[in-house]
């Protein structure tokens, strides 16, 4: 009689990857599964020893580790080992040792290479490694949810408008104005349930007023025909595909047989942006910063909703920006209204994340003032310190607290005229050190948001062509940029705990996606790009080949994990009512969530470590 | 590990020399499964565990004393102190002669129509003794399946069977089963429970839902490469874990 393995198929579907395979794979699986025990500190595997089993911490706990001896990662029951071996030559990679008394399930080599060719899912929640782990993390989690993967039927917000195929082109076009519409089904007959055609407002112009045609004439004549339909559960991102294949901008939606609605590309953008863009509109409205901090509701209602549609990062970092940059703008324009025009003209910074486009709803203001090089202390500094301050303070009532290192407008340094921050900056580069670059690398991220904005662009340029190839600005700006490490060793640590209990937390920004945006700056700056966005910037890096082959790629999708990670913690901050913040507990944490998190925090060191090694000339 | 033995365990280590004891018994077996099984041999007395093939084996019976109750389910499962071999596990369920609770029936989670359509144990002689043969028995409580397996032959080939087994729960009471002290008798300490859950617990095994055959014959396994880790080690003779019964 078959054995039924009860007990270590109940282990199997508790856990992923496991769980991923079907029921039946999941018995052969247990039933070629061999058992053995190791005593707390017994060496499981050694470095190079061939291997032909795959390895499951059934209970106890295993540390594997680099060859140079450095911790690689602990695994607890679940954790699982030897796939990278299984998948390279047969040869261990990471050594293996036990730090308590461990139970190891094996599952045949071969079984596992079967099971890792033929299921997509289990291959991809086995992720060989960090790096395809994250990955494969970001792009389910882009395929599952962005806003790009709603269906259609949500676009629809009206009944298509339809006209029979006998009406003239002036009624057609009659029938358009007066219902608002940028395109009209054609129908032969009313029983008809397909429309024989569709016109758009594209055709009215090319097919009608320019070659002079007739408006009596049957519209009929201009319509198109042999009509692209989408279904109404097909998902917004293949209706976008079918729209750029076919070069089409509308769309009749179908749904069993029925026209149920048009979609337009134009309807597909304002999803995208459709909240940020209201929050945006509203400000421009407000007229005193009591109006303007009474938007800050609709600012959090917005992140959240971006977050809910599963917008990546980098639409809800430019997203947030743009609404800063909006805040800034309209204080500025109130304080012009409040202290009159300005005595030479000026241009407001913004400087750091506003500047990258990589804001979030937990966000200080660091911005700078650049002023005409006719600026007189003695005559003008009084106006330009009168709408910093009142810009200044405008921000901190809408959400955006004061610099706590003083980097901003009101502070007479940074509010100074352009021929003094270009000796800031050439000072900076060509006289470096890493305490003069301390507080002064947020500066190398900035964008004029208001007034005179070619003075940022001159800086910028300036920045570009000093900084690119001067090793010992580098060197200092890369020392910089590893000041601030990742936090591997508090997943040591978490894996450890049993009782659940967590009081640390991860602060995501200063151990993640600060660090991150500090070493592609590095990169940016040694290659001259002119992105100011990280994942613009890495895109730039790419390009130039600096990064070993890979590297970048991993870097981008680590980006995108713990930025993702600390946008959701705000979100979900937000919607309990309380203050979002960027210290993530490892509790509030999906299993899913804290591998790839783990994962990406490896990237990063490894990321700093190749920084180190190639600016460290200097 | 170095294990010092106290004088009455020593006492109770294998005195038979089961690899001659095999031949002979090969010669009075009248069955041919029997004959073939002793045929099969047994590795020496001072052969180091690590090299000993072993086979957990577990049954479910329908009750505790083998002149009463009878074998509903057998499991068994090739192992060395390495590993411990699912693929090569089997299981059967009989139809015992003796009746079936309606208690054992809820404890084994065996259906009276699965009983009612397995085959009687001698079907399963065969294909059992070839399955075990060549190795040493490991079981938890030796007090079931030997005395159950020789009742079982004796009713139905009129013979008996003798062989070497590892009892993890006898290795247990070695460990954690001395006799209590005075100071224990006063103040009324409980000896530490040697039950495969209890046991299998002090060596951070998992916790496997009990009463299933296959799940305590891996159970056992699993105990015995526990118990070896912690207080033997792989070059211990064979015969320091054998229990000293006939």
């Amino acid at each position: 009689m078959e054995a039924e393995h009860t007990e270590i198929l109940n282990f199997l579907r508790r856990y992923s990857p496991f769980n991923e395979l079907p029921e039946e794979e999941l018995s052969i699986a247990a039933s070629n599964t061999s058992i053995a025990y190791f005593k707390a500190d017994s060496q499981v595997l050694e470095f190079n020893q061939s291997i032909s089993y795959w390895h499951i911490v059934r209970s106890g706990s295993v540390e594997t580790y680099h060859r140079n001896g450095d911790l690689y990662n602990r695994l607890s029951e679940g954790g699982f080992f030897g796939e990278a071996g299984l998948l390279r030559k047969g040869k261990v990679r990471y050594p293996v040792k036990t730090i308590e008394d461990t139970l190891i399930y094996y599952i045949p080599g071969e079984l596992f290479n079967r099971f890792f060719d033929e299921y997509e899912a289990f291959a991809d929640a086995v992720e060989v490694e960090e790096h395809r782990r994250v990955s494969s993390a970001v792009k389910e989690r882009e395929s599952r949810n962005n806003t790009l993967a709603v269906k259609v039927e949500k676009l629809i917000t009206r009944e298509p408008v339809a006209i029979d195929k006998s009406a003239t082109i002036a009624e057609a076009a009659a029938r358009m104005t007066n219902e608002k519409v940028s395109s009209l089904l054609i129908y032969d007959g009313e029983k008809q349930q397909k429309p024989v055609g569709i016109i758009t407002d594209k055709d009215l112009r090319k097919r009608v007023l320019a070659v002079d045609k007739d408006p009596n004439s049957a519209v009929a004549d201009i319509m198109s025909e042999d009509l692209t339909f989408i279904y109404s559960n097909q998902r917004v991102f293949e209706a976008l595909l079918t729209m750029l294949r076919t070069n089409l901008h509308h769309l009749p939606v179908l749904d069993s047989a029925k026209v149920v609605g048009v979609i337009a590309l134009s309807d597909v953008a304002r999803h995208e942006s459709q909240s940020s863009l209201y929050v945006v509109s509203s400000i421009f409205k407000q007229t005193t910063i009591e109006e303007l901090a009474t938007l800050v509701p609709d600012v959090h209602k917005s992140y959240v909703r971006m977050v809910e549609e599963d917008a990546n990062s980098r639409i809800i970092g430019s997203a947030m920006a743009t609404i800063g940059r909006s805040f800034k703008q309209r204080l500025l324009e109130l304080a012009e209204e409040k202290y009159g025009p300005p005595p030479v003209p000026y241009c407001f910074l913004a400087l750091g994340s506003m500047a990258r486009d990589e804001q979030t709803v937990v966000t200080d203001q660091d911005n700078a003032m650049v002023l005409h090089d006719d600026y007189d202390v003695k005559k003008h500094d009084q106006y330009f310190l009168d709408i910093a301050q009142f810009v200044s303070d405008g921000l901190n009532a809408c959400g955006y607290t004061y610099c706590t290192g003083d980097i901003m407008a009101t502070n007479r340094k940074w509010r100074q005229p352009l021929k003094e921050w270009k000796k800031y900056f050439t000072d900076w580069i060509e006289d470096p050190s890493p305490e003069t670059l301390l507080h002064a690398s947020i500066f190398f991220d900035l964008e004029g948001v208001k007034g005179e904005t070619k003075y940022a662009d001159e800086l910028n340029q300036l920045i570009r062509s000093k900084a690119a190839g001067n090793k010992r600005f580098l060197g200092s700006m890369a020392r910089n940029a590893l000041n601030r490490t990742p936090p591997l060793g508090f997943f040591k640590d978490f894996l450890m705990e049993k009782d659940g209990k967590h009081r640390d937390s991860i602060n995501t920004k200063r151990r993640g996606t600060g660090p991150v945006a500090d070493l592609i700056r590095v990169h940016a700056l040694a290659i001259g790009s002119r992105q100011r966005n990280s994942f613009a910037r890495l895109d730039d890096i790419i390009k130039a080949g600096i990064l070993p082959e890979g590297r970048g790629p991993d870097l981008r999708d680590a980006l995108e994990l713990i930025s993702m990670v600390r946008i959701r913690h705000q979100a979900l901050a937000l919607e309990a009512g309380d203050p979002p913040d960027n210290n993530v507990a490892p509790e509030d944490l999906s299993d899913f969530e804290r591998k790839n998190l783990k994962d990406a925090f490896q990237i990063l060191s490894n990321a700093q470590k190749y920084l180190r090694y190639k600016y460290s000339g200097a | 590990m170095f294990y010092l033995m106290p004088d009455k365990e020593k006492q109770r280590t294998a005195r038979v020399d089961w690899r001659k004891r095999f031949p002979e018994l090969a010669k009075k077996a009248n069955s041919p499964a029997l004959k073939r099984y002793y045929q099969a041999g047994i590795v020496a007395n001072d052969t180091p565990i690590k090299e000993v093939p072993l086979v957990a084996v577990d049954f479910e019976t329908t009750g505790m004393d083998p002149n009463q109750h009878g074998i509903i389910s057998v499991a068994i499962v090739p192992m060395t102190l390495a590993r411990i071999e699912l693929n090569g596990a089997q299981q059967w369920i009989v139809k015992p002669r003796r009746t079936l609770t309606e208690e054992s029936i809820t404890i084994h989670g065996i259906t009276h129509s699965a009983i009612a359509a397995a085959p009687d144990f001698e079907q399963l002689i065969a294909p059992l003794l070839d399955a075990v043969a060549g190795k040493v028995w490991v079981v938890h409580y030796q007090g079931i399946e030997r005395p159950f397996l020789q009742r079982a032959l004796q009713d139905r080939i009129n013979e008996t069977i003798h062989f070497p087994i590892i009892d993890t729960m006898e290795i247990e009471a070695r460990f954690y089963r001395k006799p209590p002290s005075l100071w224990d008798k006063l103040t009324g300490k409980k000896p530490a429970s040697i039950r495969l859950a209890d046991s299998r617990q002090r060596y951070n095994l998992p916790f496997y839902a009990p009463h299933d055959a296959m799940t305590d014959a891996i159970a056992s396994a699993e105990l015995l490469q526990a118990q070896v880790a912690h207080h033997f080690n792989p070059d211990t003779p064979l015969s320091e874990l054998l229990v000293n019964t006939l």
